[in-house]
C-alpha cells in the first residue's frame, strides 16, 4: 500500500518535471526542473531497490552530465530573455505523428508486453537483490555481459577520443 | 515503533545538532589557529578566550539585512544557499561515528543508517552539492560570482574525478561498498588502511581540500581577483549558509577520510596486544579525535601554503593526481588478484 502511495508520488513528480522542463522558458531552469527529474527517477529505482542504479543515477546524470549541461547554457545563454521560437507550428505535425507511435509503442507494451504476475522465486530474487544489489550487477557486468560491457566501454573511449580531436584542432 | 522510528529521529537531531555546533566552532578554531601561525591572538573578546564569538556571529549574520539584487534571478538566488547546505548535511547519513553500544537497555547502532552503497551515496550526494555553487553565481547577475562558479564547477569536476579513483582502490581492499563493513574489514586485517593505501589516503587529502573549496585550492573564493567569489552578491543568514556548508564539508571529507583510512571508530594499531588497554576509550571519541586530526590539518594548510594558480590547480588535477589515482587502481587490483 504504502509503496503504491509512493510509486504514484514520485511518477507524478517526474512526469510534472519533465513538462516544466520543456514548457520553461529560461534555459537554466529548465536544467534545473531536468536535475530535480533525474532525482526523482532516483528514488523510483530505490522503491525498486535498485540502490545502486539510484545511486548511480544521482551521480552521473544529476552531478555529472548536467552540470556541464548547465556550464554551457551559462557560458552561451547569457543575455536573457530567450527570443520567440520562429512559427513553432511548421513541424508540428511531425512531433505529434513521431509522439503518437512512441505512445503506441508504449501502450503495446503494456498490452501485450509480458507483465506476468510476481512469483515466490522472484520474491525470495528481490529481497537477495536487496541485500547484494551491488554484488549482483558486478557479477551480470563482468560475467555474464562480459563482451556487450566491454564494447560499450571501447564505443565510449572512441567517442571521447573524437569529441577532444574535435575540440582541439592542433594538438 | 520505537525502533523503527523514534531512535532513527533521535540520532538525526543529535547528529545534525552535533554537526551545526560543530561547525560553528570550527570557524573560531580556524581564526584560532591562523591567529596563532600568525603570533597573533585571535578573538579575545566575548567570552574567556573568545569561546563565546560563534554565538555572538550566529546572531550578527541572522539580524544583518538580507539583500536580493534586483537583476537576480530570485528564485535560484534563494535556492543555491539551500542547495549548498543540505547536501553536506545528508551525507552524515551513513557514516558510522562508532561500534554498537548498549543504552538504556536497548542494543543501539551509532550510526544513522548501514547501506549497501553507502560510499557511493556519499560520493553522490556531494557531486550533487557543485549545484550550490555554481548556481550561486549564475543567479547573482554579476560578473565577479559568475567567473567564480564557472573556476567552481570546473575544479569540482576535475577534482571529483581523482577523489572518486582514490574510493575505487579503498573498495578493492575492503571489497565492500558500506561504510561499516569498510571499517570492519580494517577490524579483521586488523591494520588501517592509510598503511596499505597511502597513496591513496594523500590523494584523497588533497582532492579533499580541492573538493572543499580550501586553500591551497581556494580559487572560487580569491579575494584579490574575484573580490568575494561566488557569495559576492550574498548577505545575512544566506551567506552563512554557503560559510556554514564550506566548513560542513571539511568536516564530512575529514569523517569520510577517517572511516577509510584511519580506521573509523577503531583504536590505534587494533593489531598490537600492548596497546588493548587503549579500548578503555569509547569508539565514538578515537572517531572524532581522527576527524579532528584531520581539521586541523585543513586549518594548518590554510596558515602555511599560498593559492595555487588556476592553470597550476587545473594541471595538478589532470595530469598528476588522476593518473597516479589511476595507476593506484591498477596496482592494487593486480595485487589483490595476486595474493
Amino acid at each position: 500500500m504504502g509503496e503504491a502511495i509512493a510509486f504514484y508520488v514520485i511518477s507524478a513528480l517526474i512526469l510534472g518535471f519533465a513538462v516544466l522542463v520543456v514548457s520553461t522558458r529560461s534555459t537554466v531552469h529548465a536544467v534545473l526542473f531536468l536535475v530535480l527529474n533525474f532525482l526523482a527517477v532516483a528514488a523510483l529505482y530505490v522503491l525498486l531497490t535498485a540502490q545502486f542504479l539510484a545511486v548511480i543515477q544521482v551521480l552521473v546524470y544529476a552531478g555529472g552530465i548536467v552540470v556541464l549541461y548547465l556550464f554551457v547554457v551559462m557560458l552561451v545563454n547569457l543575455k536573457r530573455p530567450p527570443e520567440d521560437h520562429s512559427a513553432p507550428q511548421r513541424r508540428g505535425w511531425l512531433g505529434f505523428a513521431l509522439s503518437g507511435v512512441v505512445l503506441a509503442q508504449l501502450a503495446a507494451i503494456l498490452v501485450w508486453g509480458g507483465v506476468g504476475a510476481a512469483t515466490d522465486s522472484s520474491a525470495a530474487q528481490s529481497s537477495d537483490l536487496a541485500l547484494n544489489n551491488v554484488e549482483r550487477i558486478g557479477m551480470l557486468l563482468y560475467a555474464d555481459y562480459l563482451i556487450p560491457f566491454e564494447v560499450a566501454s571501447m564505443l565510449l573511449l572512441v567517442a571521447m577520443v573524437g569529441a577532444i580531436i574535435l575540440a582541439k584542432r592542433e594538438l | 515503533m520505537v525502533d523503527g522510528f523514534l531512535v532513527p529521529l533521535l540520532k538525526i537531531v543529535i547528529v545534525l545538532n552535533a554537526t551545526l555546533v560543530g561547525v560553528t566552532y570550527m570557524v573560531l578554531l580556524e581564526r584560532k589557529v591562523i591567529a596563532w601561525a600568525q603570533s597573533r591572538l585571535g578573538p579575545m573578546r566575548v567570552g574567556p578566550y573568545g569561546i563565546l564569538q560563534p554565538v555572538a556571529d550566529a546572531v550578527k549574520l541572522m539580524i544583518k539585512e538580507d539583500i536580493t539584487p534586483v537583476r537576480a534571478d530570485k528564485w535560484v538566488f534563494t535556492a543555491a544557499p539551500i542547495i549548498a547546505m543540505v547536501p553536506a548535511l545528508i551525507v552524515y547519513a551513513v557514516i558510522p561515528f562508532g561500534p554498537e553500544v548498549s543504552l538504556f537497555g536497548r542494543q543501539v547502532t551509532l550510526y544513522i543508517t548501514d547501506i549497501n552503497v553507502g560510499l557511493l551515496y556519499i560520493v553522490s550526494v556531494a557531486s550533487v552539492g557543485v549545484y550550490g555553487i555554481i548556481l550561486a553565481g549564475y543567479a547573482s547577475n554579476s560578473k565577479f560570482p559568475l567567473l567564480a562558479s564557472l573556476r567552481a564547477s570546473a575544479q569540482l569536476i576535475s577534482y571529483e574525478v581523482a577523489v572518486t579513483l582514490t574510493l575505487v582502490s579503498v573498495i578493492l581492499v575492503a571489497g565492500s561498498l558500506s561504510m561499516v563493513s569498510i571499517v570492519r574489514a580494517q577490524e579483521s586485517m586488523g591494520v588501517w588502511f592509510a598503511f596499505i593505501q597511502p597513496i591513496a589516503f594523500v590523494l584523497f587529502f588533497i582532492g579533499g581540500l580541492a573538493e572543499t573549496n580550501r586553500a591551497p585550492f581556494d580559487l572560487p573564493e580569491a579575494e584579490q581577483e574575484l573580490t568575494g567569489g561566488f557569495h559576492t552578491e550574498y548577505s545575512g543568514m544566506r551567506f552563512a549558509l554557503f560559510f556554514l556548508a564550506e566548513y560542513a564539508n571539511m568536516i564530512v571529507v575529514s569523517s569520510v577520510a577517517t572511516t577509510l583510512f584511519l580506521g573509523g571508530y577503531l583504536a590505534p594499531f587494533p593489531n598490537v596486544d600492548a596497546l588493548n588497554f587503549l579500548d578503555i576509550v569509547p569508539g565514538w571519541i578515537w572517531f572524532l579525535l581522527k576527524t579532528f586530526l584531520f581539521l586541523y590539518v585543513f586549518l594548518w594548510v590554510r596558515a602555511t601554503l599560498p593559492r595555487y594558480r588556476y592553470d597550476q590547480l587545473m594541471r595538478l588535477g589532470w595530469k598528476v593526481l588522476i593518473p597516479v589515482a589511476i595507476a593506484n587502481v591498477i596496482v592494487t587490483g593486480i595485487v589483490k588478484v595476486l595474493l
